[in-house]
């Protein structure tokens, strides 16, 4: 989303541009998928945008530890343009672990060191967790403070209303009874995907990382699900999937069923993991790419540009809208399907023989 | 791919970044907004009863007054149609003693505009006798030197007096 802002800025720069965008592009044209993959993947720094040939960047920290145990933490700055630093360079197009920051070992082969580096994405993260507990404390921070009877704000308002409309449609009519103990997680995780979704629509800096796109993401959303899951399913839970009301012959000399249900305890949230990092990732790819479209027609006669850059604009702006949307949407059916699964490792007796 | 193959820093960061998250809005964040805002509701809730049965008693004692006011308004009316009624009973009474003294006295005036009017009568009555009768004697001394004429005359007197007879039988 970084782009669109970026590109219409350096229109007429748009050899700079694609210089940027991959260094091996072409001289003709423009390397596009370069371009959409440079912005939609993990960075070591920050690029704003490129201003008469001169990038602007954040530059982040790099923290590695090499092989010999040494922690090195120095700016990517130094890794920019290719160039090794402390024994650490960025593996270059094509080769093995290609784009992240590789070191030499005393064999002479890169290999990828511990890299808890601060990247693009987890500055981001860091940001959109920063905007959150602003959001959510302050709110609380005014609960606390003021008594019952007095009238929220136009802001606390709005707030309530989210997090109300969240529990009470998706995390009490999904998971029942006691829903209040899970609510707290599946509230977090409905905000923080919200946030992240929402931030990775603005193009400009704060914004516009791509980070609910990201698997390493995802994944961990998945997994504080499936702990969240497992980890207080209850006894008919464990009964349904080790010793399931199917003929014996299923479960008996080979455990079929529950192999199945078994393999369904991790197909779950490896669903939840894919779906929404393929919504996003999709969602930025296809902004992009009509963004894009303006670069790849300007090399063309005027009136085709003239015409594809109107038509690359309303579609743009189409498809950000439809974004917005979806990140609201993707936000919910995560929390939606996450209070489904917790409400299904809770059974009653008498619910798990009619869903059996 | 790089694009689906978690990055261990990013892993590291994000559940770093997320636990925090977590623990912080799950201790201070979401269960302060719930529960103020599930206290409010049932605040507002009963603040909503109070204010229905207040509502419901202030109309009861709408009720009363305005059955109050009908039955001041009846009685008002009650009152005013007495007090009409009472003052036309006195006027008519009023009207009625005055009628019966104009007429008493008309009676009297005409019992003695009667008795006046039967006295002069027998006065005159008695008058014309008298002259009648000194008439009378002049004329005959005049005239009833002869016979014949006191026949006539005595003729003449009686047919007369027939005729005044018949007169006043004729005029009673």
């Amino acid at each position: 989303m970084l782009s669109i802002a970026a590109f219409a800025l350096c229109a007429p720069l748009r050899a700079a541009a694609s210089e940027h965008g991959g260094e091996k592009s072409e001289e003709k044209g423009l390397a596009i998928g370069d371009i959409i993959t440079e912005h939609i993947s993990d960075s070591y720094w920050w690029h704003i945008t490129t201003w008469s040939e001169r990038h602007i960047s954040v530059y982040l920290p790099v923290i590695v530890r090499s092989d010999n145990g040494g922690w090195h933490v120095f700016s990517s700055k130094h890794l920019a343009h290719g160039e090794p630093y402390e024994g650490f360079r960025i593996a270059e197009k094509g080769a093995k672990h290609e784009g992240k920051v590789v070191a030499v070992n005393a064999a002479g082969e890169a290999y990828r060191p511990w890299d808890i580096s601060i990247t693009k994405n987890a500055l981001a993260l860091m940001i959109n967790s920063a905007i959150m507990l602003a959001i959510f404390l302050s709110v609380a921070r005014w609960y606390r403070r003021r008594p019952k009877n007095s009238t929220p704000s136009k802001f606390v308002c709005a707030v309530e209303m989210f997090v109300m409309d969240v529990e009470e449609e998706i995390v009490r009519t999904s998971i029942g009874k006691d829903y209040k103990r899970y609510s707290p997680y599946l509230l977090t995780a409905f905000f923080f995907i919200l946030i992240n979704n929402v931030m990775g629509i603005i193009p400009i800096f704060p914004g516009g990382a791509n980070t609910t796109g990201n698997i390493a993401i995802t994944c961990v959303l998945a997994l504080c699900t499936m702990v969240a899951v497992n980890l207080f399913g209850n006894r008919e839970y464990w009964r349904e999937i080790f010793w399931p009301d199917v003929p014996l012959l299923l479960k008996a000399p080979i455990p079929l069923m529950p192999l199945i249900e078994f393999f369904g305890v991790i197909t779950k949230p490896f669903a939840l993991m894919i779906r929404l990092l393929a919504n996003i990732f999709a969602g930025h790819t296809v902004i992009l790419a009509f963004t894009l479209l303006i670069f790849i027609t300007a090399k063309l006669s005027v009136g085709i540009f003239a015409g594809m850059t109107f038509f690359s604009i309303v579609l743009s702006l189409i498809m950000n809208c439809l974004e917005l949307l979806v990140a609201y949407i993707q936000a919910y059916v995560f929390t939606l399907l996450s209070a489904v699964f917790i409400g299904l490792s809770r059974p009653e007796h008498h619910v798990a023989k009619k869903q059996g | 791919m790089s694009l689906l193959t978690p990055d261990f820093g990013l892993l590291f960061w994000m559940l770093v970044n997320f636990l925090i998250v977590f623990g912080l809005l799950a201790k201070f964040g979401f269960p302060v907004i719930t529960r103020m805002v599930n206290e409010r509701r049932d605040h507002i809730s009963k603040s909503l009863q109070a204010a229905e049965e207040a509502a419901k008693k202030l109309e009861n004692v709408r009720q009363e007054s305005l059955a109050i006011l009908d039955e001041a308004r009846v009685q008002q009316t009650g009152i005013i149609k007495k007090a009409i009624a009472d003052g036309e009973q006195i006027v008519r009474s009023a009207q009625q003693k005055a009628a019966e003294e104009t007429e008493k006295q008309l009676e009297a005036a005409r019992r003695s505009i009667e008795l006046q009017k039967e006295k002069a009568l027998s006065e005159i009555n008695a008058q014309v006798a008298l002259l009648s009768v000194d008439i009378a004697e002049k004329i005959l001394h005049r005239q009833l030197d002869d016979r014949a004429r006191q026949e006539s005359f005595a003729l003449q007197m009686a047919e007369e007096a027939e005729n005044i007879r018949r007169k006043r039988s004729h005029k009673r």
